[in-house]
């Protein structure tokens, strides 16, 4: 019995995200068609440069959806190419590597989740502590000096093997927005979240345990985050304190880009998807315009509000 | 005929497709009190909120003392002196009773603002409603009843020609109504005109001039009180006339000698509620009656996990229970439909359907990992179909249903999650009445089939159609017993519970 036409509305809201994408691309397509930004290369190379922002960003959606937020995940991606590179060089051990950092990982967010749950301090002031505490810890460990990995096989499984024309790194991406796709949408985690976001006390109410639900999404956001330093660890064959500096900002970014609130209780897997590479997009075109960095930041955070207040504009619409 | 200092003409208003209002018309008289009824989703809100600015009108005309007015937003209905106390609560909960009662308007001394004379005229407003209450208390300190007296507080503290109350006694116990109505005759002294929308047909039969009804989006009548009776007011909002008997109490049989469910004893929750102690039986319904604040939300609540005992014991059949959390108590076999659908109940910016399976989405999974949608869809079409919930369908957002149609949502959560035993908050707030009879209907059937129900309802006729035993509660002490056949009168429940 729904109209046409106010389904299309609430419809357009949902896909503003892609609307968004298809347009940029278009423009920078038809103005960087000179300095090859439709290259199959280039726009693979994208999808490369974007994986972890990407993979953080399945988190993303769980822990704004659930209502908090999470600073710690580019530090946490940092520290953890730190292990990884420190526990290859040590023991040659990519198990080992592998474990550490998502021990570590699934710790820090453990961490933030008890400071959250227990402490009951509001998520943006725990991860803005545990952020820098676990920045400096990555700088402490080796007095900021990096260290090179030369473990080929660790090279090539996570950062600079391909297969075909395919990076590993795209492969990465797409093995976690399948499973992100499916814990979100297919599972009660994912509904709980969403319900903790919406709503806690009425969550509370309906027998949901949310403090256990917000554990949950803080660990897995740590877990992802550990895993994109993997990555990191291995594209740049190096561990680096500076690796993932304002990621945190990205990934909330591509979430709420694709289609979340920051006031919890909404999100889209695929939205966050688009909404990364969209990111990576406009920053590949504005290094082809030959932007210096510094006019690359500016432009990059206009842009970022520009899509937002877009998105918010479709959302307002759908209201009245 | 007096002049009309209000006329709405031919107003349309459509969500989409769906046409809320169909050339609806409407007329307020000076200083009369007119009461707005109709069905859940009828279109009384909508309609008043196009009054009010909130919504605009597609089409149709608003009249105010003769003048053709165009409202675009509460501003201007403000300017026009038209205030409205919302069904759903508009205060800011983290900010003091005083700092609502100005929002928007506080008083100035040059730029600063002048809180000692701010503090005086809240006040002098609480007094005149008869509320002994601290200006600088917050809003979220306050129980339901109070919000919303606090709300009313904060319309008449406005020079206002119109008011409107949109189910005001919802939250309000028979006491703090009366003391309303004492304050809309008040107004009505002064020269107000209000328009009272509510489910309860005494109130409107006792303090309303007039009554209009509206059903889908249609006036049917406009009317004298005086010309009609409940009966005739319901067959109207029905379109049938054989509904009268929504309220009639049914003896039911369930096993007197049997064990118990649940077992309560010498609890003590805080100062005021100490030594509580009751049973209840398998099929048995238990009726909490009381006064506002009397305890019975807190006695549900300690149940429910949510408030942690200081002393005595529960038992489940027969098995002590500690619950911590709500989760433990899902548990240990309770469900509770909770007082304050809009806070507890519901997360209302998701759809009907995430809403109706909240408690038991993990029941319904496939190899106990992914949702089951086909299973779950059936469920909520079921639902919808049993409490004739009023949707476009079940993916439509929760909180643009109107008011009776999210409440059955909360009800039918917790019908799927099938527990031991099912508490009733104020189950009917703001449910119409042909709903209400079903609502009835739903909790019988529940506790012939074996479920056990402890129900606590302002409304003193419905504790008596649908209750086997009810316990009388007076601040916080158990004061009374009474089996359902001992009572013969409203009346005699009514002088128990205002009974230390
Ligand atoms: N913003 C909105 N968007 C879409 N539909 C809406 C919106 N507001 C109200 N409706 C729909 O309009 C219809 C009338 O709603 P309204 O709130 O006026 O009913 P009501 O008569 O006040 O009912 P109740 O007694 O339950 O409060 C309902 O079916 C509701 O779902
Ligand atoms: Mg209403």
């Amino acid at each position: 019995m729904q109209s046409k036409e106010s389904k299309k509305k609430i419809q357009l809201s949902k896909y503003m995200v892609y609307i968004v994408f298809v347009i940029v691309f278009i423009f920078f397509a038809i103005i960087l068609n000179k300095k090859g930004f439709v290259n199959p290369t280039n726009l693979l190379n994208i999808l490369r440069q974007t994986a972890m922002v990407s993979i953080m960003a399945v988190a993303g959606v769980f822990v704004l959806g659930a209502g908090q937020i999470d600073l710690t995940v580019g530090s946490n991606a940092a520290m953890s190419a730190m292990i990884a590179s420190l526990i290859l060089q040590e023991t040659g051990s990519i198990i080992l590597a592998i474990i550490a950092c998502l021990a570590f990982g699934i710790g820090i967010g453990c961490i933030n989740g008890l400071l959250v749950t227990r402490l009951r301090l509001p998520a943006f002031l725990a991860t803005l502590g545990m952020m820098q505490a676990v920045r400096g810890l990555a700088m402490w460990i080796t007095n900021t000096a990096a260290v090179p990995i030369s473990n080929n096989t660790f090279n090539q499984i996570f950062g600079t093997g391909f297969i075909g024309p395919i990076s590993v790194l795209i492969l990465w991406t797409i093995v976690f927005y399948i499973l992100g796709y499916i814990v979100f949408n297919k599972t009660t985690f994912g509904k709980h979240s969403l319900a903790t976001g919406g709503n806690e006390t009425a969550a509370r109410y309906s027998g949901i345990r949310v403090d256990r639900i917000k554990m949950y999404v803080f660990m897995l956001s740590g877990a992802l985050s550990a895993f994109a330093g993997i990555l990191y660890a291995g594209r740049m064959q190096s561990g680096r304190y500076s690796f993932g500096d304002g990621d945190e900002m990205s990934v909330i970014a591509a979430v709420v880009l694709g289609g979340a609130s920051m006031a919890g209780g909404t999100g889209s897997m695929i939205g966050a998807l688009v909404g990364s590479i969209l990111m990576g997009m406009i920053s590949n075109a504005l290094i082809l315009a030959g932007l210096t960095s510094a006019q690359q930041k500016i432009v990059n955070g206009l842009i970022i509000i520009a899509a937002v207040a877009l998105s918010n504009l479709a959302q307002r619409r759908k209201k009245n | 005929m007096s002049q009309n200092i209000l006329e709405l003409k031919n107003i349309n208003k459509s969500f989409g497709a769906a046409k809320v209002l169909k050339d609806v018309s409407f007329e307020l008289q000076p200083a009369e009190v007119h009461a707005l009824v109709g069905g859940n989703g009828a279109g009384k809100s909508t309609l008043m909120k196009i009054m009010t600015g909130v919504y605009t009108k597609d089409s149709g005309e608003i009249i105010i003392n003769g003048e053709h007015k165009e409202i675009h937003n509460t501003n201007d209905a403000k300017a026009n002196g038209i205030a409205m106390i919302f069904q759903e609560m508009s205060l800011v909960p983290t900010l003091s009773i005083m700092e609502n009662i100005f929002l928007g308007n506080e008083l100035k001394k040059g730029a600063f603002r002048d809180v000692a004379a701010m503090k005086k005229r809240t006040r002098e407003v609480l007094e005149e409603l008869g509320l002994d209450l601290n200006p600088d208390t917050r809003v979220s300190e306050l129980s339901v009843g109070l919000t919303q007296m606090v709300e009313i507080a904060k319309a008449v503290s406005k020079d206002v020609q119109i008011l409107i109350f949109d189910e005001p006694s919802a939250a309000l116990s028979d006491q703090e109504t009366a003391r309303l109505f004492e304050i809309i005759r008040q107004l009505k002294d002064k020269g107000v005109s209000m328009v009272y929308i509510s489910h309860r047909m005494n109130e409107i039969l006792e303090i309303c001039d007039r009554v209009s009804i509206l059903r889908d989006g249609q006036n049917v009548i406009t009317e004298e009180t005086a010309n009609l009776t409940m009966e005739k007011i319901v067959a109207y909002m029905l379109g049938d006339a054989n509904s009268g008997h929504q309220f009639e109490w049914i003896p039911r049989d369930y096993d007197k000698k049997g064990s118990d469910v649940l077992e309560v004893k010498n609890l003590k929750i805080n100062e005021k509620l100490d030594d509580i102690s009751f049973s209840l039986k398998k099929g048995e319904i238990l009726g909490f009656a009381g006064l506002m604040g009397s305890g019975r939300t807190e006695i549900m609540e300690t149940l429910f996990g949510i408030r942690r005992p200081e002393k005595g014991e529960i038992l489940v059949g027969g098995q002590k229970v500690h619950s911590k959390s709500p989760a433990e108590a899902v548990k240990n076999g309770f469900g509770l439909v909770p007082e304050n659908r809009r806070r507890e109940g519901l997360v209302l910016i998701h759809s009907v359907r995430e809403n109706a399976i909240l408690p038991v989405s993990t029941r319904y999974t496939k190899n106990k990992i992914f949702n089951d949608d086909r299973r779950i869809n059936q469920v909520v079409t079921d639902n919808i179909q049993d409490l004739g919930v009023k949707t476009s369908d079940m993916n439509q957002e929760i909180g643009l249903l109107s008011g009776g149609n999210q409440q059955k949502i909360v009800i039918a959560k917790w019908l799927n999650s099938d527990p031991r035993i099912l508490m009733f908050d104020e189950p009917t707030a703001g449910v119409d009445i042909g709903a209400k009879g079903e609502i009835i209907k739903i909790i019988r059937k529940y506790a012939d089939e074996g479920g056990s129900v402890l129900f606590a309802s302002s409304e003193i006729a419905e504790m008596l159609a649908i209750c086997d035993r009810i316990i009388t509660l007076f601040d916080g002490k158990i004061t009374g017993e009474f089996r359902r056949e001992d009572i013969s009168t409203e009346e005699e429940l009514q002088n128990a519970i205002q009974r230390k």
